[in-house]
Order: C-alpha cells, then structure tokens, then sequence
C-alpha cells in the first residue's frame, strides 16, 4: 500500500493505492488522522485502491466524524469493487462520493 | 491444497496470496476475488485477534474447486476457543454517522458477499467454510 498526503493551506489531499486491509490499516490510520489536525477540506483519492476491508472501513468513519466537526470531506474516483462495500454497509448515506 | 500458518495479523497478505494463487486458472472474476480477498482478510484476522487469546497458534486455510457450481470452497481452520463469527447479529447499516461503529461489518460483508457461509465446532476445532460462486 502506497499513502501520499498532500497539503495546501487548509486542504489536504490523500490519495492510497493498493489494499486497505488488516495488515495496512494501522499504517494509513497512524499517517492520516494526526495530519487531518487544522484541516478544513479532506479529499481522499481511491483512484488506485484495490479494495477495502472493515479495518479501512473504520478509518474511513473515524475521518468523516472528525471532519464533520472541523470541516468537508470527499472521496474521490472510487472503483466500483470499493463504491459496492461502502454501498453494503450503508456508508453511501454519510459520505460524499464524487 | 493447504496453508497452514501462525495466525498473526502479519500473515493476512500471505494467506491472501495462497488463496490467489489457486484461483489462478479456475476462471474467477476480478468481482469476485475481490470479494474473496476482502473475506479473508476479515475471516483470518478474527481467528488472529480472537481465537487464541493472548497467545498465539495457527489456522489452516484450505481451497477447493467445486467445479459443477462454477465456485470455490475455502475453508479455515483453527484450534482456539469454541467462535460462531455468524452467531452475532447483523449491525444496522442505515444508522446515522454518529452512531455507527464498525463492530460486526466485516462478518456482515462476508455473509453479503459469499454464496454461502457455515460455521462448525468440532473435535476442538472451528471450522468457517466458505462457498463463492466464481
């Protein structure tokens, strides 16, 4: 798994390509949430994630409630293998795919 | 074929990969070995954070072509404490951002995803087996 953050101002960037699973999860949780600290806008990039497993689902939830207190969040160019999962578990109805 | 290995989170890439390679050649769908990819990864790490308490000891994952219903069985095995991962109840998934937790997602993922999912307890092992339409 591949993380890249990318800040400017106020705006953070992530794109992750690769797998989120139970093995990668930690990694992506120990870079991401400590940066989301005075962030206003989150853009995720799926374009290159292969698939997500509960322990990425559980992430994802935790970014979307701290950014609901300080800010937007969006996930962006999610494959359909991906948009399926977050459609299953009903996390369609709180995120904002583009 | 089998794996057998230690069931430490650190080898869910490595049982994912087992799995892969005797798929190779059985005609699978991306869909769907995605799906089994996620179901692993979900299964395995809770026979790594459950079956064995603190200590620690192995699974064995096992892959069999059931040709006439174009699907694949694969079945895990560990020799823990006695764990129906299908026993608990489904998590609500129309609840509200703020109420969710991510308890209980991934056996749901597993139960929407494969065609059929059975749990059995016997001669002190668990056995989860799996029957994925390919």
């Amino acid at each position: 798994m591949d993380i890249n953050l990318e800040h400017v101002g106020t705006r953070l960037t992530v794109t992750v390509a690769g797998r989120l699973n139970t093995g990668t999860a930690p990694e992506f949780e120990e870079k991401l949430i400590p940066a989301l600290k005075g962030v206003e806008e989150l853009i995720i990039d799926f374009a290159d994630l292969d698939y997500i497993s509960s322990a990425g689902l559980r992430i994802v939830l935790t970014s979307q409630k701290i950014m609901n207190r300080q800010g937007t969040m969006v996930i962006r160019n999610v494959k359909p293998e991906i948009y399926e999962v977050f459609e299953m578990t009903g996390f369609v109805d709180f995120l904002t795919i583009q | 074929m089998n794996l057998t290995i230690e069931a430490r989170i650190e080898n869910v890439e490595e049982v994912i990969s087992f799995v892969n390679d005797q798929l190779k050649g059985m005609g699978c769908t991306l869909r769907a070995k995605t799906q089994i990819d996620i179901a692993l990864d979900e299964l395995f790490s809770n026979i790594c954070r459950y079956a064995y308490g603190e200590g620690i000891g192995h699974a064995t994952i096992s892959v069999e072509e059931v040709p006439e219903e174009n699907a694949v069985r694969i079945t895990l095995e560990d020799s823990g404490i006695p764990f129906n991962p299908l026993s608990h109840e489904d998590p609500d998934v129309t609840l509200d951002l703020h109420e969710r937790t991510i308890g209980g997602l991934g056996i749901f993922m597993v139960k929407k995803t494969m065609t059929d999912v059975n749990y059995e307890y016997k001669d002190g092992v668990n056995t989860l087996t799996v029957l994925k339409t390919i």
